[in-house]
């Protein structure tokens, strides 16, 4: 265990020099694994801005479901992490809540939340990155946008998967508050898509499996899978996301992620 | 439902602010009366359809209904006061109109409480009716509306806007809805908020039924003012707020009517009521927040002036957040705070505040299930004397819609001087049912 966590820390400091343009060495496993990430991340920039409607569907083990209706809105930020708004239609109980979260590769997210009742605008800690999203079986770093500096990496190899030649990449959190010991992510050798995430929980064992189904293209460049399920192998809960009314470059700005468009937010 | 995101968001940026302001005011009244008969025309045709209808105008219809249940654990200490259980109903609708992409809004909320016993608790209010232009720089907000200021959780020093709706709860968080003018400016130095606020709202208190009172009752119809425009006195606000790295701050200055009243005994002997006296005041507040890894460490202080005192209060504390507590999904807040006042320990009767040197702890349990389960526990105690006050507060959902929530509060004061010990007897359980559509 402890050699482990050496290993990790020496590859997440490794992987930062690199990033940062000093040459050292890394195995070839360690800079395949992270040049396919860089140019996954290559190949989505340049989307500027998005917005998009959320419906999560929570399933327990009994079959019981418990729907989750929220909208998106987010912002491309160049040389630091994504922008975004977050409000929420249902449960009713929490309509109108809307959350604002300035993302940055490794500084600490600046996040607040608004509270309709009390017309409240709140400060929230960024550290809770491990916790369950609004009872679902997504985690808050799930649903964070990806920065390739946020792991450290090992190319497993290539696989077939659903028909499609994927890498095989193993992903370790350099975020100590992450949930994670690790992570394996299939991803389609054509389009740099990724097609399915393998979580392990703090003690390594496997927790979580996320499949994206019905991959479309938007504005010819950006490709969003229609369809997100995340499977709970421990608790034999479920939660699938549908996204439907993807739009890019619709003209959001700075002024479209404030306090005070948080406080209108709809 | 769905914002109309084919055209591009309107972006007058290239538009000076002064020349856009004089836009906005100039056809302002016009705009938003036909606004309004637009909207109004659209409710009595079909609400529910009305994005069909007219596809630049959307609206969206919620809110909710409550049933409340209240059970006071010992007889009452006067003689007119209700005895053990009270029951009361309410019901606050929200009305939601957009158009221009959203960049034009308008909001109705009415909302309706009637009351067992309490008639000064069976009462309306328009929380809001409010119409908001937004541009990218700066906001125009007209009508009635709520606006909260401030940082911790125990006592809101800094908020002061709104006036207190006293009846609805016991923690004084609700408010009844202020008429205002709003210019918002956003500068890269942070918010600038003006407002105009025509029209000053009396604070609601308990009748002569109600429990959570003193032994006299406070007399609505008996009311003065220090101003000679009485409730129509215009009053004034300019804030400033900011987030700075870590850091959230705001700074402002308040002139106009007090929210508190002075309450002094009806003059007649033997005093059968307290009649209401709301100064002038000019205020200055400032809140700050840290947000510090697991750690939220929260200040607010505000000096207040009237003709009657000077004085300095400061709220100021801690959060302390453990995520995923005993290997499972539940976190864990923990808090504590501290009230001081310059005016210190004061006698009842006297103006003062209650929190001159009391100490709050907190414990709030989120389990972060599909029902939302939560649980917060409070725990305040003057240091100057003997009193202290408990409480507890769990909610949950159940189904897709309705909200269940369970609160028990706790007060225990050994000094007669202060204001606890003459509602010692009012501790009690609130059991209530919310359906949100």
């Amino acid at each position: 265990m402890l050699t482990k966590k050496l290993l990790i820390s020496a590859l997440s400091v490794l992987s930062l020099l690199i990033v940062s343009n000093v040459s050292f060495a890394l195995s070839a496993e360690e800079q395949k694994g992270l040049d396919i990430s860089l140019e996954a991340k290559k190949r989505d920039l340049g989307w500027q801005d998005s917005t998009a409607d959320m419906l999560m569907l929570l399933r327990n083990k009994q079959g019981q479901e418990s729907i989750r209706e929220i909208k998106m809105k987010s912002l491309e930020v160049i040389d630091d992490g994504d922008k975004s708004l977050t409000i929420f239609n249902k449960p009713r109980d929490v309509k109108g809540t809307a959350f604002l979260s300035f993302s940055h590769p490794i500084d600490a997210d600046e996040q607040w939340l608004f509270l309709p009742a009390l017309k409240r605008v709140k400060r929230i800690s960024s550290r809770n990155k491990s916790g369950p999203f609004m009872g679902s079986e997504f985690a808050f770093e799930d649903l964070s946008s990806f920065e390739v500096e946020k792991y450290t990496y090992k190319y497993l190899g290539e696989e077939e998967l659903n028909g499609l030649k994927s890498f095989k990449v193993e992903q370790y959190p350099a975020d100590e508050n992450s949930g994670y010991t690790r992570r394996i992510v299939w991803i389609d050798t054509e389009e740099y898509r990724v097609h399915k995430i393998d979580f392990y929980d703090r003690k390594d064992s496997l927790l979580k499996t996320l499949s994206f189904k019905g991959y479309k293209q938007y504005i010819a460049k950006h490709w969003r899978a229609d369809i997100q399920e995340m499977i709970n192998h421990q608790n034999g809960k479920s939660t699938e996301l549908k996204w439907t009314n993807y739009a890019f470059k619709t003209g959001l700005s700075d002024s479209d992620f404030n306090r005070n468009s948080l406080k209108r937010a709809r | 439902m769905h914002l109309s995101l084919k055209n591009p968001l309107n972006k007058p940026s290239n538009m000076s602010l002064t020349k856009a302001l004089s836009k906005v005011f100039g056809s302002r009244a016009k705009s938003s009366v036909s606004a309004m008969a637009v909207c109004a025309s659209l409710v009595l045709s079909n609400p529910l359809s009305a994005s069909e209808v007219a596809t630049d105008v959307e609206f969206e219809a919620s809110g909710n209904i409550a049933l409340e249940q209240r059970y006071f654990f010992k007889e009452a200490l006067y003689s007119e006061q209700l005895s053990h259980s009270q029951t009361s109903f309410s019901v606050e609708p929200e009305f939601y109109w957009q158009w221009n992409n959203g960049n034009d809004s308008l909001l109705f909320t009415p909302f309706y409480r009637v009351d067992s016993h309490d008639e000064q608790r069976t009462h309306g209010d328009i929380r809001e009716l409010a119409y908001i232009h937004a541009s990218d720089d700066w906001e125009l907000r007209v009508g009635i509306r709520k606006e909260f200021w401030g940082v911790t959780e125990f006592q809101h020093l800094v908020d002061v806007i709104n006036q207190t709706d006293g009846v609805e709860d016991f923690d004084g968080e609700d408010k009844l809805g202020q008429q205002m003018v709003n210019l918002s400016l956003v500068n890269d130095w942070g918010i600038v908020d003006v407002f105009l606020l025509p029209g000053f709202r009396e604070r609601t208190y308990a009748g002569e039924e109600g429990r959570l009172r003193g032994p006299l009752v406070v007399d609505e119809d008996n009311v003065s003012y220090e101003s000679s425009a009485g409730q129509q006195h215009l009053d004034f606000a300019l804030r400033w707020a900011h987030s700075v790295g870590d850091f959230d701050l705001g700074a402002y200055w308040f002139h106009g009517t007090n929210r508190e009243a002075y309450l002094s005994p009806s003059p007649q002997a033997p005093s059968s009521s307290l009649v209401q006296y709301y100064s002038q005041m000019d205020q200055l507040g400032i809140d700050a927040q840290a947000t510090l890894g697991d750690w939220l460490w929260k200040f607010e202080s505000i000096y207040r002036s009237t003709s009657l005192e000077d004085f300095w209060a400061t709220q100021a504390g801690f959060e302390y957040s453990f995520i995923g507590v005993f290997d499972t999904n539940l976190d864990l807040g923990l808090l504590m705070e501290h009230s001081w006042d310059s005016r210190g320990e004061v006698a009842l009767g006297a103006q003062g505040s209650l929190m001159q040197n009391d100490l709050f702890l907190g414990a709030r349990l989120a389990f972060n299930d599909m029902q939302s389960s939560e649980l917060l526990m409070g725990f305040g105690s003057d240091l100057d004397h003997n009193a202290f006050s408990f409480l507890i507060e769990a909610s949950r959902r159940f189904g897709d819609n309705f909200i269940a929530s369970f609160d028990v509060r706790l007060l225990q004061s050994n000094e007669p001087n202060d204001l606890l010990y003459t509602i010692s007897n009012d501790d009690h359980a609130q059991l209530s049912l919310a359906w949100y559509f």
